[in-house]
């Protein structure tokens, strides 16, 4: 990569002119940096994935099997009985167009098959050719193709620079979900051995050790413990952090990167000092070790199969329900498939805070809350004693992570939490928050080396709204909930937006929080100097 | 599968350059790791990175947290990527023969 590393001005050089070929003529050339990487062999033979094999996407030859076009058009025809949806939107689509300017990959490439209409339309010319009565008379004048080689390959590319966070779907007249297009695509090349390796490791470390960075349970501990140590340092308190404790009222799953890597970690620290302030019973897994689910970037069966950890240990250790952390797609898994593919969770109780006694209707049927709507309610309830003063040497800005935003409808919480919390808050323009997020341009599993450049024009959107609130009200930190956010947010800044970092909210709340018996904070959770840091820099003024 | 080859080194790696097989490392495989890495010369502050890398694998199957690792080597992240240019996972890990942590990270 680094070699032939383009500027950010070259990279934002985007030509939206009409390329020189037809779109029905598949053309896919895979360059370093817009595609990621074939599924490992004995990962995928690990997750008993069909036709497991040594395969890279640019290999001349894909190897596969011999009726692999029967495969695929016998996985349709199954997909389009079972999931009402799929045949809904192979359907449905008008070709209006309103969706076409929404993608961040087609905004970041220029390149129209990541219009989500046309990307759409890869799929639906082969279901007009092979399933529809006026496809297969018709034929092209219909807008049919017969399934080759390349058009194998343009599925790969395509659907594979799709982060399925929906964006798109909210501007369809219809509601289309290209999210759900994506995911049957995926699934019909898994069929014939075709899946990529940032997905398919995860599943197999998560199936085999309970998340996806493949942490065991003495890993996991060594790292829980060091947090707390480190805590102990920063605060002066000591806290606890039980693991697999049978009994507790509260099982608590947060994304495996929370207790890996940074700037994640940081939340972490949060959440411990926030559940020990408040006095959680609560208890960390290390089965369930994994609130993320690269399952839902594969198949419904990868989903259902990872997801089942959750409930199984909640029963295990005899909790009332469970708690969730600060995880994007995680949300989209347990807030509308979980208690269908895997409940009913009947061994549960409805969600109660045992701080506020505020009932979490919302959570009903999956007996799982999210964080920010469980501390949104203690600050509501004047539960927790808060110095935002202490988080004035960050002037922050919110990223609305794309699933918590537009599958789960988390809007509020977020924004109430942090106006609690930091003095200096600012939005970015309307058109790129809320439900109208623009993604970080890497979710669905393509948060890869290999892909960065398509990661970096993918994300450009979302950079170039942080940009504007950098440059106009000296914008320091984006504050996120989502764990591929915090990863793969820092280098897409770093890239458009230096001096823009990445943080998570509970950091900020461990930063406020002021817990009993603490030492005078000198500096936040990062080590950051407080004092010195809100000197420096000037103040700005609230919008 | 690409092979890695360097003076006497002869390794199996994936396509990023990581090992196949990190438990054929040593201190040879290292060194000649760190030339793709843009290092030329792994000085006592690159070895006193990657045998604490090393260890922790060695311990626990994966690399430690990055927090950890600054702490425990008393290296600040910043340095860490002055010795490792891209990094402590992709630098300083495959010299260290680890694998590529995957997920959110």
């Amino acid at each position: 990569m680094a070699e032939e590393k383009k500027t950010p001005e070259q990279l934002a050089q985007v030509q939206y002119t009409r390329p020189g070929y037809k779109w029905m003529d598949p053309k896919v050339e895979f360059k370093k940096g817009s595609y990621n990487y074939g599924a490992v062999k004995e990962n995928a033979e690990y997750m008993s994935l069909p036709y497991p094999r040594k395969w890279q996407p640019f290999d001349a030859d894909w190897n596969l099997p011999d009726n692999w076009q029967e495969i695929i058009f016998e996985g349709m025809r199954e997909r389009l009985d079972r999931f009402r949806s799929f045949r809904v939107f192979m359907d449905i689509c008008v070709r209006c167009g309103a969706c076409a300017d929404k993608c961040h990959y087609y905004i970041g490439s220029g390149d129209p098959k990541n219009m989500p209409v046309l990307r759409a339309e890869l799929l639906r010319s082969v279901y007009r050719n092979n399933f529809t009565a006026f496809g297969k008379v018709l034929g092209k004048i219909a807008g049919s193709r017969p399934l080759t080689i390349d058009v194998l390959k343009e599925w790969f590319f395509y659907f594979y620079q799709c982060t399925e966070c929906r964006r798109c779907s909210v501007f369809c007249p219809y509601g289309i979900d290209t999210a759900e297009i994506t995911m049957m695509a995926r699934e019909l090349l898994n069929l014939v051995g075709i899946n990529i390796d940032w997905i398919v490791t995860p599943l197999a470390n998560c199936f085999r050790t309970g998340n996806h960075l493949g942490i065991q349970p003495h890993g996991f501990k060594d790292s829980i413990d060091f947090a707390v140590d480190e805590l102990e340092e920063l605060t002066g308190v000591r806290v606890e952090a039980p693991i697999n404790k049978k009994g507790a009222e509260i099982l608590f799953v947060a994304p495996s990167a929370d207790y890996f890597a940074s700037p994640h970690y940081y939340t972490l620290l949060g959440y411990l000092a926030l559940f020990h302030e408040i006095g959680l019973d609560y208890t960390w897994s290390s089965y369930a070790s994994e609130g993320g689910n690269f399952g839902l970037f594969h198949s419904a069966e990868a989903m259902k199969r990872l997801n089942s950890k959750i409930y199984m240990e909640s029963k295990r250790l005899g909790v009332k329900w469970i708690l969730g952390g600060e995880c994007g797609h995680m949300w989209r898994v347990l807030h509308q498939y979980m208690d269908t593919i895997n409940g009913p969770a009947n061994h549960l109780e409805e969600p109660v805070s045992p701080i506020t006694g505020t009932r979490f209707d919302n959570a009903k049927s999956t007996k799982m809350v999210h964080i920010m709507e469980f501390t949104s309610d203690l600050i509501k309830n004047n539960k927790l004693k808060l110095d935002p003063s202490r988080n004035d040497h960050w002037n922050v800005t919110f990223h609305d992570s794309c699933n918590p935003a537009r599958a789960m409808g988390l809007l509020e919480e977020p924004r109430y939490v942090i106006k609690n919390v930091c003095n200096h808050f600012h939005e970015m323009p309307e058109n790129t928050i809320r439900e109208q997020t623009f993604c970080c341009g890497s979710g669905a599993g393509l948060g890869t080396d290999e892909n960065l450049e398509m990661r970096l024009r993918g994300g450009f959107p979302r950079a170039n709204a942080c940009k504007y609130v950098h440059d106009r009200f000296g914008v320091n930190i984006l504050l996120c909930i989502c764990a591929i956010d915090k990863a793969t947010l820092p280098p897409l800044l770093e890239y458009w937006v230096p001096g823009v970092e990445v943080g998570g909210i509970h950091e900020m709340i461990g930063n406020a929080l002021i817990m009993k018996g603490e030492n005078e904070r000198a500096t936040d959770l990062r080590g950051t100097p407080i004092k010195e840091v809100a000197e420096g820099k000037e103040v700005t003024e609230d919008v | 599968m690409p092979t890695f080859t360097h003076g006497d080194v002869s390794i199996e790696v994936d396509e990023d350059g990581f090992m196949e097989d990190p438990e054929l490392w040593n201190d040879e495989i290292a060194k000649a790791l760190a030339t793709t890495e843009g290092v030329d010369e792994l000085t006592e502050e690159h070895w006193k990175l990657v045998h604490y890398l090393r260890d922790y694998y060695l311990k626990f199957g994966i690399a430690p947290m990055i927090r950890k690792l600054c702490k425990e080597t008393g290296f600040p992240l910043k340095k860490v990527y002055e010795l490792f240019p891209s990094g402590p996972a992709k630098g300083a890990c495959k010299v260290a023969g680890l694998s590529k942590p995957t997920g959110c990270v």
